[in-house]
């Protein structure tokens, strides 16, 4: 029975690393304040008492990952959002209509008359007066398209034209549609990660999910309907100008107006020119701020474009009302008192302070492109998520004790050994969830618990060999070596059908199914690992130390 | 001689096939009896697969389902189901109890409105009530969550008859599907019988089930397949009672082991997995049975190609045989 040296190294080198990395774990509290403070620090370039002390906790020297706690752990709110990417193709459509207007009007002595007909939101109808002239209709509206650039569809237009009688249809292009899907789904990642990103909570996963799916779960907040007030409101900021000031709900508002309500004053409503001066997308910060009567306000600022375009209506327009419009409701409507320049301004309303700032946050990360629909909510409050790590680390301390006795009395030394190997085997486990910073989720606990069970099977499986050697009377170092080499056609076999389980559970499964999934095939994997080498490391070494004449197992 | 516990005598000589009827029929009495039973009673699904809304209450008061009942009546929200959840766990104070609501007609998930007007609801009736969870899910997603689960069990089944397919024969890796899905089957069938959850973490389960069956059937066949090339000419039956017999300490062990740590899990593990745990427990109980009993027979049935004792003058081995050689 021989190990070569370097082998013996590299052994002992793991399980040392194993243990080293996974002993943050142990102090869990700690390690998380000083990794906190660390990024406290490293964020702002400033140092306060508090943040030093707070790494004073855990030794910078020593790794400090830990394990990554699952929602149903840490308490939190998990969403899956459904993109409603229909919604853009409207405003594509509603944008499209008065650039199609001004070409077909040039040639409005072949074509007669244009009028924009009822029709579903992704495309456009338009009925001409004169249907004979419908090629050059087609052909005028064709000019609108351009070229769609994608990787697949290259030389493919975003718009498509037919016409139907004396209807001229315009409707956009497949690939156009899922360019703009994928566009869509993007921008509206990037606004719900920088919304949430302003509430600072630790740690958010914002995931797209398939086409036009978004799965968002932020630890520690309070209930997923507070994520979805966070998240769901569409802030949409524009400014127009007013037309008229009415009492009257049901008053006609005339072609290119609208009729909105006032926020805060009852009864009052605004007609309003529909398209708007400037809009939130030209806004490049937003704050919350106090006017001069020290009431809750926010201030805002445009980028170049929004600040040319306002300060132009404003030096045309004194005198006249501006009306500040949010998600279709007037916030005000203040007098234009002076040309304003530079862009900058601020706006007023019965605000508290927190509905300043949530505004202030809202603004700054824009408006959502389209609405969303929420297709699974789940909340999960901190104290359950901690009543569930205190019950998962009760059934793991009994578990691994009644196993190390069981494998005691079933295989005296030979179980000790196989015992060390084992809480190796779980620093292990822990090691590797620190290290590639997976998720430990209520059935990942589980799933370490259940692989303390399996993971001596591989020791049983080598025992029960060498027994059955010794049986048939071969010497102690012949039977130790016999068993190792005879049981792994069996323990390979057996970890493999397992493996190939929580393969499947892992592409399969979603949430806490996917945590199950990978602390199975982990606990597999160092199982496996732990009973062939480690164990052996442990018997050989003991073996060359004591040289038994018999042996005992 | 040392002290060992053993579960089974160092060397035993049981005919595994001695009451073959009557243990091969009963699970085939006890498959069907779990069919009938999954048809006829339903499965308790969660709101995983038919969409709805689970909703835990905590408080320190008792747990009234009456008065929690009056109180979402007027609500108007269909189909409510109110139980009072218990745990050895739970400090003496600690009443729990989960709500669930059907899926509402025409949204996707549940309302925050809804949500609001059930917990104030609850709230007027109990004071000290709170809400550690609140899970909704959609009509749309639960059918999905269904497809993806069939298909998992499906796709998972097929991976592993393949490779024992391939590490073994065919015969093998039918007997092994066999078993798989004797201990799937009897697992639905008590979920049925006590009306258990069966929700996402159960099909884990299954999975689990499902990867710690073949574990179990795998090591009986590797020892089968040695010992066939080992004694070339003692009749099936025989190295297959040889070959469990050998490693029947080894299998008991095992499950001993297993169990030892998921008996913990069940007492102590909390309510949240209880279902999940007892999925898994059970499934393991049923699986070292169907691996002693049930996966083999099904290879003795069918027969297994014995070629490898034909090219008997040819000393160099099992040549023409699909063995791999266990490496």
């Amino acid at each position: 029975m021989h190990m070569p040296l370097w082998k013996r190294v590299i052994i002992w080198g793991l399980c040392a690393a194993a243990v080293l990395v996974a002993l943050p774990n142990v102090f869990y509290s700690r390690a998380e304040q000083h990794n906190d403070a660390v990024a406290a620090v490293e964020k702002s370039g400033v140092e306060t008492p508090d943040l030093v002390a707070a790494r004073a906790m855990w030794p910078s020297w020593l790794p400090s990952k830990i394990v990554n706690l699952g929602l149903d752990l840490r308490g939190g709110a998990h969403l899956l959002a459904e993109v409603q990417t229909a919604d853009v193709y409207k405003a594509r459509m509603d944008g499209l209509w008065p650039e199609l207007r001004k070409v077909l009007a040039e040639d409005r002595a072949t074509l007669g008359g244009v009028r924009r007909a009822p029709s579903a939101g992704d495309e456009l109808r338009v009925t001409i007066e004169k249907p004979e002239a419908m090629v050059k209709a087609v052909e005028l509206a064709k000019s609108l398209s351009s070229p769609v650039v994608t990787l697949t569809g290259v030389g493919q237009n975003d718009i498509e034209v037919r016409g139907e009688g004396n209807t001229l249809i315009l409707t956009l292009s497949a690939v156009e549609r899922a360019a703009t899907d994928d566009r869509t789904l993007q921008q509206s990642l990037e606004i719900i990660r920088r919304r949430v990103d302003e509430v600072g909570t630790r740690e958010p996963t914002i995931q797209r999910q398939g086409a036009n799916r978004v799965l968002i779960q932020v630890p520690g907040i309070g209930s997923a309907a507070e994520l979805k007030a966070l998240i769901g409101t569409t802030a949409k900021l524009t400014f127009h100008p007013v037309v008229r000031r009415t009492t009257n709900a049901n008053e006609l508002a005339g072609p290119g107006n609208m009729l909105l309500p006032s926020i805060d004053e009852e009864g009052v409503y605004y007609v309003l020119e529909e398209v708007p001066v400037v809009t939130g997308e030209d806004l490049v910060d937003a704050r919350p701020e106090f006017d001069q009567n020290s009431q809750p306000a926010v201030g805002f600022r445009f980028d170049p474009t929004g600040a040319r375009k306002f300060g132009d209506y404003t030096a045309e327009n004194i005198g006249q009302l501006f009306a500040i419009v949010l998600d279709k409701q007037v916030i005000s409507a203040p007098r234009i008192n002076q040309h304003i320049p530079g862009g900058s301004g601020i706006i007023t309303g019965n605000f508290s302070v927190e509905e300043s700032t949530n505004l202030a946050v809202l603004l700054r990360a824009g408006a959502l492109p389209a609405a969303m629909t929420f297709l699974e909510e789940r909340t999960v409050g901190p104290e359950l998520g901690q009543d569930s790590i205190d019950a998962g680390k009760v059934a793991a301390i009994v578990g691994f004790c009644a196993v190390v006795l069981y494998m005691i009395a079933s295989y005296g030394w030979f179980g000790t050994m196989a015992s060390v190997a084992l809480a190796l085997n779980v620093a292990m486990i822990f090691a590797i969830f620190s290290t590639i910073g997976s998720t430990l989720t209520m059935p990942g606990i589980a799933a370490i618990v259940l692989t303390m069970g399996m993971a001596v099977d591989a020791n049983v499986l080598i025992y029960e060999r060498i027994r059955e050697e010794l049986r048939s009377g071969k010497g102690p170092a012949r039977a130790i070596e016999l068993g190792f080499e005879k049981a792994l056609s069996a323990i390979v076999d057996s970890n493999l059908t397992t493996l190939i389980a929580a393969a499947v559970l892992f592409f399969a499964g979603s949430g806490p199914v996917r945590g199950f999934a990978v602390a199975l095939s982990v606990g597999i994997v160092t199982s496996v690992y732990t009973a062939v080498y480690v164990t052996r490391l442990f018997v050989v070494t003991w073996y060359g130390w004591r040289r038994p004449k018999t042996i005992v197992v | 001689m040392a002290f060992r516990l053993k579960l089974v005598p160092e060397k035993t000589n049981i005919d595994f096939f001695q009451w073959a009827s009557l243990t091969f029929g009963g699970s085939v009495a006890a498959l069907v009896l779990s069919a009938v039973l999954a048809v006829v009673m339903g499965l308790n699904f969660g709101i995983d697969f038919r969409g709805g809304t689970t909703i835990r209450t905590e408080s320190t008061q008792t747990v009234d389902v009456g008065a929690y009942r009056a109180a979402l009546t007027p609500l108007g929200l269909g189909d409510v189901s109110i139980t009072e959840v218990f745990d050895p766990s739970f400090r003496a104070d600690q009443h729990v109890a989960m709500i669930r609501i059907q899926a509402q007609d025409g949204v996707e998930a549940i309302t925050p409105e809804i949500i609001t007007r059930v917990e104030a609801a609850l709230t007027a009736t109990d004071k000290a009530i709170t809400f550690p969870s609140v899970e909704s899910v959609g009509p749309k997603v639960s059918g999905e969550l269904i497809k993806g689960a069939v298909l998992a069990v499906l796709a998972a089944t097929f991976a592993i008859v393949v490779y024992i397919w391939l590490r073994f024969e065919w015969q093998f890796a039918l007997g092994a599907m066999v078993a798989l899905v004797h201990d799937v089957g009897l697992t639905i069938g008590v979920f049925a019988l006590f009306q258990l959850k069966f929700d996402l973490t159960i099909i884990a389960a299954l999975l689990t089930i499902l990867g710690y069956s073949f574990n179990d059937t795998v090591v009986v066949f590797d020892r089968l397949r040695e010992n066939l090339m080992k004694y070339k000419t003692m009749p099936l039956r025989d190295v297959m009672n040889l070959s469990v017999n050998e490693t029947l300490s080894r299998t008991l062990m095992t499950s001993g082991t297993t169990l030892i740590s998921l008996v913990a899990l069940l007492i102590f593990g909390g309510d949240v997995i209880r279902g999940f745990v007892f999925a898994i427990t059970f499934g393991v109980i049923v699986g070292t049975y169907s691996s002693i009993y049930i996966a083999k027979n099904i290879v003795l049935y069918l027969g297994v190609k014995r070629d490898w004792t034909k090219p008997s003058d040819d000393m160099d081995g099992p040549k023409g045989t699909q063995y791999a050689t266990g490496k």
